[in-house]
């Protein structure tokens, strides 16, 4: 590049006269090895406005901005979840509960009802025999003290 | 306007909210904080961004407020400017900038320019607006704003003069 233009294109940029396109001219020549020696003390200055723009806004955004409706989805997702679960876990019991100690023919529905009804007064009579034992021992202490 | 839209509407200025707001503020994290604070303003009127010519003008006339009221509240309060001074002792600049003593010099000599001339600088020199937009956006007429940009200029040619010929630049 013609070093008369350069110093003409400087003495614009100094005025703020230059076009875009101009100063990307000196940018580009200032960051060529073959500066003037006496226009040396430029390199810095138009190296320094070209790194400059490499400056990136590294945080992540707001959270107001990426968070809030993610939020809000996430909520009604899992209530959604939990509603099913429920749903489903209040489902199975019923139908357990259904399957149990129902019969088809009553003849036999009858005989198993009996069954379980002896099965049930054994038992009782099992603990009145029991009873009978702690009524002899209170018999017995009431004799004693009335003594 | 759902979030996805909104993310490409901002993608392609957000850096430079950032830069913005770093050129004003200098120190790092609350140039991060104060780009934050911009998207949610935007986010928050997204519904009538559409009537505004350009967003990215736009959004850079809110961080320029944004950050000149920071810097207003800032200056109220002696603290502050201690923790300034101590931003600018320890750059927290990007590795390349970090790299090369001559490019850290020319950011604390913008850095030392008045607000009204650093972002005239930051708008021409590193984002390369044109005039009319600069204009806008700074609430200048165009021949104010080539003469604040010629005096930045010539401040910093200054400097680079003065320390080239010290040997240090």
């Amino acid at each position: 590049m013609e070093l008369d233009r350069i110093e003409n294109l400087l003495e614009k940029y100094f005025e703020g006269e230059t076009t875009i396109a101009e100063e990307n001219e000196l940018k580009i020549y200032f960051s060529s090895s073959d500066v003037a020696q006496h226009l040396n003390h430029y390199r810095g200055m138009f190296g320094y406005f070209s790194a400059a723009k490499e400056q990136k806004f590294e945080k992540e955004l707001p959270s107001k901005i990426t968070t809030k409706k993610k939020v809000a989805w996430l909520s009604i997702a899992a209530s959604i979840v939990i509603l099913l679960g429920l749903f489903t876990f209040y489902n199975q019991n019923m139908t357990q509960n259904q399957d149990l100690g129902t019969y088809d023919d009553p003849e036999k529905a009858f005989q198993e009802t009996q069954k379980a009804l002896n099965l049930l007064s054994k038992n009782v009579n099992v603990g009145v025999e029991g009873m009978q034992y702690v009524q002899e021992y209170q018999q017995s202490t009431e004799l004693i003290f009335k003594n | 306007m759902n979030q996805v839209e909104f993310v490409n509407l901002i993608t392609p200025f957000k850096d430079k909210v950032f830069r913005l707001a770093k050129r004003l503020l200098v120190s790092t994290e609350e140039a991060q904080d104060a780009t934050q604070e911009v998207l949610v303003k935007l986010w928050d009127k997204k519904e009538g961004l559409e009537k505004y010519g350009s967003v990215e003008a736009f959004a850079m006339t809110i961080t320029k407020n944004y950050c000149l009221d920071q810097l207003k509240s800032k200056r109220a309060g002696n603290l502050q400017i201690v923790h300034n001074n101590f931003t600018d002792r320890q750059p927290l600049m990007q590795q390349q900038l970090e790299d090369s003593d001559s490019l850290s010099w020319v950011e604390k000599i913008i850095n030392q320019l008045p607000e009204q001339q650093r972002m005239i600088v930051q708008f021409r020199d590193i984002e390369q607006y044109e005039f009319e937009e600069i204009a806008k956006m700074m609430d200048m007429n165009e021949t104010a704003v080539r003469v604040a940009l010629s005096r930045a200029r010539k401040t910093i040619r200054e400097f680079m003069t003065k320390t080239h010929s010290y040997g240090i630049g």
